[in-house]
């Protein structure tokens, strides 16, 4: 067991390419560490830049695209002639299916007091096509917008939106402040 | 004076119309009578950073849990144990990202782009299967790896493929390698996360074509042994050649080769050297000549990949979202309207000057132009190198593991009738 090998050519080439190998990995290491991210960061896309081309809903590896529409109930104005609820043709303010312009009946309609009514989102259903945004943008305040959701999200080390995204909107954000709104100052009731 | 005084106060004029827009809204928000209470917004936040640390450690972990497996304890079924421990993991709880093979992308890109910020964890997974490896062999392939895990399950019927053929497909992982730091260098697409054909099963969750593409590479490797990480994986070249050298690799026999041939078949990699058969000597001159004659072309199949690499850098660089867009453009100015793509719409509303976008990507397609040399060049010299390598013949009288493509899985062992000597 204990029999010496004479330490030969080949073995003198094998461990000069080891060293040279070690050397190059911690070379590698030390120069990207010191201008790496201590946290984390994930995807999120910049509703500023959105343009809701619906391109959110198809491109997302997963089935059912982890962008969602998510209601920031502080911007928005409870309107009974809601923009992102309603088709713009709409004769009637109710909840019929054929007035409702989004396509998965996603959002609800809740009679709040004379003459508000809130709009809730149900996650579920959401799609994240993005045409109740346009909507809200067009006519309302803008309340209506497109996040990842990152319960859902898996953090695709390329996201398939952001390389679909003709806004070039979608970016890696730090996971501390993981949440993009425009025109929302956070804590702000 | 005066003008000056004017447009200080036009600008303030302006900003405070700029301010009121966003602090006062098309509609306020209504102050109720009733006792309404506004829902909460529902923002998730995403999985901690403790837990991606945690990631990092289980990597460790488990390759030095498997590295003393298969060295010291030389056991098939703990290398099995943990193959299904990294599927389970690796795979389908943390659905196969981050892994190794994909982090040599971010590793090439922050190389590259230094505001690019690449997340510790990324580095940690780009390194440390190397490090193992550089000190007992392709441990991390062995069983740690989620990609080859998934694979190692499927190799029930393995055939042995000749080995022209394994030489020749294996030179295809080169070329992807080529491709994706060419592509990452670029900033352009992280092509092998993109084109990764398990990750779909991972996450149970996939377009068709990626399920198609698992699913048939899976049943493939039913025959064909791991064909991804022979013949595809960009992530097992750097491995296989930092392996190579690597100093305590596992061996067939424990102690000394008996030439028994029980191995001969053991292995459904293909990764066992056999002994040179003594009859078929050619003379020496002759394959001294053969050698000198494929290492002195190989500077030429360099330029000549590198020039045909070249020729190619404005398909290789339309990949790129902005330069296919400038393409766009320039083709919608040639000949009006017809139908405008959605890109050059949206381009066209953020009011950005066209002629930028134009040198943004002059500038993109440069670099593609000096990427194809260097991608061609590369292609070359694997080329020339291996043919130069074939032409030796190395003499062995034992059956020992090719360190290279050896995975270090220890399916061999168990073959193996030599005892460990005890001391």
């Amino acid at each position: 067991m204990e029999d010496k090998k004479k330490y030969n050519r080949r073995d003198f080439i094998n461990s000069s390419f080891r060293v040279g190998i070690a050397l190059g990995l911690t070379g590698i290491g030390v120069a990207l560490t010191r201008r790496a991210i201590a946290g984390k960061s994930v995807w999120q896309l910049d509703p500023s830049k959105c343009v809701q081309c619906g391109r959110c809903a198809t491109s997302c590896v997963l089935e059912t695209s982890a962008v969602k529409c998510t209601h920031v109930y502080d911007m928005c104005g409870y309107c009974d002639l809601c923009g992102g609820y309603l088709r713009p043709d709409t004769k009637d303010l109710n909840t019929a299916a054929e007035n409702q312009l989004c396509p998965t009946s996603a959002i609800v309609r809740k009679f709040v007091e004379e003459p508000f009514f809130e709009y809730q989102i149900i996650e579920e259903l959401c799609i994240g096509c993005g045409k109740c945004v346009k909507g809200c943008g067009a006519f309302g305040n803008g309340s209506l917008q497109l996040q990842i959701n990152h319960k859902l999200c898996v953090n695709c080390n390329q996201c398939a939106i952001a390389r679909a995204c003709p806004a070039d909107a979608f970016s890696r954000v730090s996971a501390s402040e993981a949440y993009l709104f425009k025109g929302f100052v956070k804590g702000k009731k | 004076m005066k003008k000056h005084l004017s447009i200080v106060l036009l600008t303030l004029l302006l900003s405070v119309q700029v301010l009121n827009i966003f602090a006062q809204q098309r509609f306020p928000k209504p102050e109720f009578e009733t006792k309404y209470v506004q829902p909460v917004m529902q923002t998730p936040s995403p999985r901690s950073v403790f837990m991606e640390y945690f990631d990092v450690v289980a990597l460790i972990g488990s390759l030095s849990l498997i590295t003393w497996l298969i060295l010291k304890k030389r056991s098939r079924q703990g290398v099995f144990w943990m193959t299904i421990f990294s599927l389970v993991y690796f795979g389908f709880y943390r659905k196969g990202c981050i892994c190794a093979v994909g982090s040599l992308q971010n590793v090439t890109m922050a190389l590259f782009y230094p505001d690019y910020h690449i997340p510790i964890t990324a580095i940690a997974f780009f390194i440390i299967p190397l490090v193992f490896t550089l000190f007992y062999g392709r441990t991390f392939c062995a069983g740690i790896c989620p990609l080859g895990a998934i694979q190692d399950i499927f190799v029930l019927r393995p055939l042995p493929l000749k080995s022209w053929v394994q030489k020749v497909l294996g030179l295809i992982p080169f070329i992807y390698l080529g491709l994706a730091v060419l592509y990452s260098a670029t900033g352009t697409d992280y092509i092998v996360c993109r084109y990764d054909p398990f990750v779909g099963i991972f996450r149970h969750n996939a377009t068709f074509m990626m399920f198609a593409i698992g699913g048939i590479l899976l049943l493939i490797g039913v025959f064909i042994a791991r064909p991804y990480c022979r013949f595809l994986c960009p992530y097992g070249i750097l491995l296989n050649l930092v392996s190579r050298v690597s100093k305590n690799h596992l061996s067939i026999a424990p102690g000394k080769c008996i030439e028994c041939r029980l191995c001969e078949n053991s292995c459904p990699f293909g990764a066992i050297n056999m002994p040179t058969p003594t009859k078929n000597n050619e003379k020496r001159n002759i394959m001294v000549k053969r050698f000198a004659f494929y290492f002195l072309i190989t500077p030429f199949l360099v330029v000549l990949g590198g020039w045909t690499g070249s020729r190619f850098h404005e398909n290789l660089a339309n990949v790129n979202p902005k330069v296919k867009l400038a393409n766009e453009l320039l083709i919608s100015n040639v000949k009006e309207p017809g139908k405008v793509s959605l890109e050059i719409t949206t381009f066209k509303s953020t009011g950005k000057p066209i002629d930028k976008l134009y040198t943004e990507a002059a500038a993109i397609v440069q670099k593609f132009y000096i990427g194809g040399w260097i991608l061609g060049g590369f292609l070359g010299l694997v080329f020339g190198l291996t043919l130069a390598s074939l032409s030796i013949i190395q003499y062995r009288t034992d059956y020992t593991t090719n360190k290279g493509s050896c995975y270090s899985c220890a399916r061999c062992v168990d073959f193996c009738p030599v005892k460990a000597e005890v001391k």
